[in-house]
């Protein structure tokens, strides 16, 4: 009886028949994909992305060239040279980060006291040439300019979780 | 000037010639737009069935997405191999190409509308699909590569067993009609579409089908996975560009020929009022697309077979099946009285 039930079935294609009912209710479904560079998926605030340097409200920068980071970064990708300020305080006179290299572990974020150095939300910073992923402290610096109130908010968000 | 347009050189040869070639464009043109548009269905519909949206960026809703990919066809330059036979790798596109087209020749698209109104269509069509497998052949051999020969002998392993099937479905349906002229084919379906009573056998008839156009599940002589695509790795640009159409082309054919011998042809589903207001050959292209969307639904469905188990289904699930049906319709039709009359 169960061969027979068995002959039954596959001559009158019901596993077949399931699957293609199966595709057929899916393809009227809603679909997945987001039309990309007009609309975007949603981005955790520990997304770590580009890299920015940040500054207090007051405009004076954050980097107190600790060199945690550098020190920390597994793929070296990072160049810091520091000397004291005419102020005394003490401030990087070069900050590198070549972007070829890093890995974007997110680890130079967490080494650094001062929240100085940190990975924004950005992922759209293709280049053509290898040169323009050399970033200096002037690009770094501008980054976190344009970029601080996004850093900001996703700072605050992950908080609790540190 | 005006002698030429009169006496028997032009009512009795140009004329003629003449018509044949403006009807040969007539049908080949709206093909090979089919051709390009059921690749953007294709890709349109297994994207609907994956959760994605398919092409969409050329054009409106990507519609000039197959013309964009024939344009990049079109410039590629065409690499034959150095250890290719050059002549033979050259034939073997053009072949599967022409036959693709030469067999369009005897379907009828409406009452009347057939190039050749041969009453050895179903013969025609028959030889013309069997010599494809020659154009697949001669590529797997003639590119001189592993894959691409080892393609060729699955192709052609495949798609003679599978016509064996298909022939006897065919006979069963000529059982039924008492003629091998397609025209008569459809209106031999005036009353019940052969879809209906022979069910099993149409089931039959589609999924040979998809193994003679060598298409998903069973695409064996592509198998992406393992033979990378088969008989036509070796091939660029243009050259592989006539497989492409051929291939399509073919899987149209096969569903013009189920929506023929099965699924009625050109006449509507109803004879009532606005049903048989619709032209014939609206009916006729609306059932071919039905037929081609199983074959892009098959597609997104099943994974491949293995090539023991399509061996199997043909030769000792099929065979057997529709030579059993062929004599339980011949048998059906003799003790019922309902043999056709020869017309």
């Amino acid at each position: 009886m169960a061969s027979l039930d068995r002959t039954a079935r596959s001559f009158l294609l019901t596993e077949l028949l399931g699957g293609m009912a199966l595709t057929l209710k899916t393809m009227f479904k809603p679909k997945h994909t987001i039309n990309y560079p007009y609309e975007k998926g949603p981005l955790s605030p520990r997304f770590r992305g580009e890299h920015a340097l940040r500054r207090y409200p007051n405009g004076e920068e954050r980097c107190i060239a600790c060199k945690l980071c550098e020190a920390v970064c597994p793929a070296l990708a990072i160049t810091i040279e520091a000397e004291p300020r005419d102020d005394g305080s003490r401030r990087t006179t070069r900050y590198d980060i070549d972007m070829t290299k890093c890995i974007y572990c997110g680890l130079c974020q967490e080494a650094c006291p001062v929240d100085a150095i940190v990975e924004g939300p950005n992922f759209e910073f293709a280049a053509e040439t290898r040169e323009e992923l050399m970033y200096n402290k002037d690009k770094l610096l501008d980054n976190g300019d344009r970029w601080e109130s996004e850093l900001a908010a996703n700072l605050e968000l992950d908080a609790p979780y540190r | 000037m005006a002698d030429l347009f009169q006496g028997v050189w032009w009512s009795g040869y140009a004329l003629p010639a003449l018509t044949v070639v403006v009807y040969i464009f007539a049908i080949t043109v709206p093909l090979l737009v089919a051709v390009a548009y059921l690749t953007y269905a294709e890709r349109k519909v297994i994207g609907w069935m994956q959760l994605r949206k398919g092409p969409n960026v050329v054009g409106p809703m990507g519609l000039f997405q197959p013309f964009a990919d024939g344009l990049k066809l079109f410039l590629k330059e065409t690499v034959i191999p150095s250890g290719a036979n050059r002549v033979l790798f050259i034939i073997a596109p053009v072949l599967t190409f022409i036959l693709a087209m030469i067999a369009w020749a005897v379907i009828p698209f409406d009452e009347g509308w057939v190039l050749a109104d041969i009453n050895v269509g179903v013969l025609y069509l028959f030889a013309v699909s069997s010599l494809g497998v020659y154009g697949i052949i001669i590529a797997g051999w003639a590119s001189n590569s592993k894959y691409a020969f080892l393609g060729a002998l699955r192709s052609a392993a495949q798609m003679v067993s599978y016509e064996v099937s298909i022939g006897f479905v065919l006979v069963s349906v000529l059982l039924c009609v008492g003629s091998l002229n397609l025209s008569h084919i459809v209106t031999a379906q005036q009353t019940i579409w052969f879809a209906i009573p022979l069910l099993p056998m149409f089931v039959i008839f589609i999924i040979s089908a998809l193994a003679e156009t060598n298409r998903a599940p069973f695409d064996l002589p592509e198998a992406e996975a393992e033979l990378v695509s088969g008989y036509n790795v070796e091939y660029s640009a243009m050259a592989f560009a006539l497989f492409f159409l051929g291939e399509y082309a073919n899987m149209i054919l096969m569903s013009g020929m189920t929506v023929v011998l099965f699924l009625g042809g050109w006449l509507p589903p109803l004879d009532i009022a606005p049903f048989n207001w619709i032209p014939g050959v609206v009916w006729f292209a609306l059932k071919v697309a039905f037929v081609l969307f199983i074959f892009l639904w098959v597609r997104a469905t099943f994974p491949r077979f293995r090539y023991d188990q399509l061996m199997r289904l043909g030769w000792k699930v099929f065979l057997p099946f529709s030579m059993a049906w062929v004599v339980l319709t011949a048998g059906v039709l003799i003790a019922f009285g309902w043999l056709p009359t020869p017309a």
